[in-house]
């Protein structure tokens, strides 16, 4: 602690400088850490996925149908607990860019396959009564101002066309932050009773919860072997691998992020890297003075990486802590085109880290400079 | 009394024997020092003499530890210097030595205050231990008024007096000053030179100083001359110095 007036005496040698440094490092982790809440919100599906379930989808593509009979001959696989099916919906609420998920549920068995996402038993008791009643995310209820009560139109294209009108009979809660809290859920029977004849026995896809993930594989594979050869033939998988597929649809996310922090990581470096050497290059000869009057080599490396470790260290918390309140405004202005971004702990541990270690990266070369530099060479220059 | 004859009986406090100093320029070899003796007692003042080039400040440099000798050995309060480990250099410089530049060499971002207290951040001495230290060395050297002055913000004179407070803070066992009133007016220059003369006279500072400046110089107990290396000539203001064996 005696020698902090020292440190911070030598950073605030040229005030402009410690600025733009700093704040290179706080635009820096602000990216780092927006990147890394979008390649988390991204990859949330598999990263969430329970690994106990599995999701079957027409091998064909999703959009492709898979019949309403499978359901109980796939409830008979021996290591399978309980299965659920959904449709998609995608309805218009009043305009295009309003986008939120809506699914067509299976009310009897959802609790059970999702049990992470909650809802109030007396909501879903007034639900199940309801066959126009939906159940709504918690951010998709606080985005359109919505309430338990209110009539919702959707407008859709598909399944017949035409305006469909549901009552918001409760309230879904993830148990996660993590947990995607913008889907609509409608029942099954009123779906059914409304679209065309010849689809009122076809499902979008299923979603199986076993007894025990270790039966992941086996199930799976007795499943597609099931309906190998049949008009409707499956894929199945489980929910992480489905997850990643589908983000896979987007193209390289994870490349192009990591691409870019890497970018981000190299140009920072050599951003402080060059201002720290500067730094030590301005004060050879204080250095030298340092030395010749008892201060050790270990001494001065340690002045010149501390000295980087706190510029790190305070752009880094600055840039963190700007991207802490910049990530709920941009989550509201994404308007639910992704899911939830979340800044978890984690990525701010990370991110901390990261700081650090650039923090001492840059430190070390010109650190390692003033170490080495002979005294009597130092006291030389002016 | 300061004897460059090698045959001093050993109780002095700084004895050099046999002292060479070679530097490599390229393929030329450049002797710097050749085979120099040299005997200071404590509470001496020797000042060092000669042209530019003739290894005042080489000299000065291997008293302080600041560069290793070639050949020969310096020993100083019984502890031999020359073999010492770097590390354990930095530790005797930091306990032995005080040093005084021609160009003060403050760090301009610490107030008075704070660079004549540098050499106490070795120490295990605490804050209230060593703001003590401070304020007497200021006072010794007439600056505590001016201790909270960054040096941009004090005169030329005034630098080099902090600059002796920093080197005296610490009670070192000699101090080495290197050309101290060099970039200093007459005025400043006397000021700092009595200052230097109360330090040997009152605080019975051991002190060795390279100077160009005969006037200076006179100052001293003792001058020597160093001529391309070697002392050629000693002179004695003040005390008489044996030169029987001059290299």
């Amino acid at each position: 602690m005696k020698f902090l007036p020292l440190i911070l005496a030598n950073l605030f040698r040229k005030k402009v400088r410690l600025v733009l440094t700093i704040g290179s490092f706080a635009v820096a982790l602000f990216l780092f850490a927006f990147l890394a809440v979008v390649r988390d919100a991204f990859n949330r599906g598999a990263d969430i996925a329970g690994a106990d379930r599995l999701v079957i989808i027409n091998r064909t593509s999703i959009i492709n149908p898979l019949p309403i009979s499978y359901r109980d001959e796939m409830l008979r696989i021996p290591g399978v607990k309980v299965v659920t099916h959904d449709n998609w919906f995608g309805g218009i609420y009043q305009d295009e860019k309003n986008f939120f998920p809506q699914f067509v549920i299976d009310p009897e068995n959802q609790r059970q396959v999702f049990s992470e996402l909650m809802v109030p038993d007396d909501q879903w008791d007034v639900f199940l009564k309801d066959r126009q009643g939906a159940i709504v995310g918690a951010r998709t209820m606080e985005r359109f101002h919505w309430k338990i009560g209110d009539r919702i139109p959707l407008k859709t294209t598909i399944w017949g066309g035409g305006n469909w009108e549901f009552n918001i009979d409760g309230v879904y809660h993830g148990k996660r932050p993590q947990d995607d809290e913008t889907q609509f859920w409608l029942q099954w029977d009123y779906f059914r009773e409304h679209v065309p004849e010849s689809i009122k026995g076809e499902v979008g896809w299923y979603t199986l919860r076993l007894y025990s993930p270790d039966d992941a594989v086996r199930v799976a594979k007795a499943i597609d072997d099931q309906y190998a050869n049949s008009p409707f033939e499956t894929r199945t998988e489980t929910e992480s691998a489905f997850a990643a597929n589908w983000v896979k649809q987007f193209g390289n996310i994870q490349m192009l992020i990591v691409s870019i922090g890497v970018v981000v990581f190299l140009t920072l470096l050599l951003v402080t890297g060059n201002t720290m050497a500067i730094s030590v290059r301005e004060r050879t000869s204080e250095l030298g003075v340092f030395k010749a009057i008892g201060f050790s080599d270990r001494a001065v490396l340690f002045f010149v990486l501390a000295e980087s470790l706190v510029i790190a260290l305070v752009g880094g918390l600055m840039g963190l802590g700007l991207a802490v309140l910049a990530v709920p405004v941009l989550t509201k202005a994404l308007n639910g085109l992704l899911p939830n971004l979340v800044l978890v702990p984690s990525i701010l541990a990370f991110g901390l880290s990261f700081a650090i270690l650039i923090g001492l990266a840059s430190g070390l070369l010109p650190g390692l400079g003033a170490m080495r530099l002979r005294i009597i060479n130092a006291l030389r220059r002016v | 009394m300061v004897q460059v004859d090698g045959k001093a009986n050993g109780n002095s406090l700084i004895q050099v024997r046999e002292l060479d100093k070679k530097y490599r320029r390229g393929n030329e070899e450049i002797d710097v020092l050749q085979g120099l003796n040299l005997d200071v007692n404590k509470g001496e003042f020797v000042a060092f003499m000669g042209p530019s080039g003739s290894g005042k400040t080489t000299l000065l440099n291997l008293l302080g530890g600041l560069d290793v000798p070639s050949r020969g050995s310096i020993t100083v309060a019984g502890d031999e210097i020359t073999h010492m480990s770097g590390h354990k250099l930095t530790e005797w410089r930091a306990r032995h030595v005080g040093f005084i530049f021609q160009m003060y060499n403050l760090i301009p971002v610490l107030t008075a205050y704070q660079n004549v207290e540098l050499p106490l951040l070795l120490t295990s001495l605490s804050k209230s231990q060593r703001r003590t230290h401070v304020e007497t060395a200021l006072g010794v050297v007439n600056l505590a008024d001016r201790m909270h002055h960054y040096p941009r913000q004090l005169s030329g004179g005034q630098e080099q007096r902090v600059a002796i407070a920093r080197a005296i803070v610490a009670d070192p066992t000699f101090l080495l000053c290197d050309e101290p009133t060099g970039d200093l007016d007459r005025k400043s220059a006397d000021e700092v030179m009595a200052l230097i003369e109360r330090l040997v006279r009152e605080y019975g500072k051991t002190v060795m100083m390279v100077t160009h400046d005969s006037l200076v110089a006179q100052r001293a107990d003792t001058t020597l001359h160093l001529e391309k290396g070697v002392l050629v000539e000693a002179g004695q203001p003040r005390q008489r110095v044996s030169a029987g064996e001059m290299a």
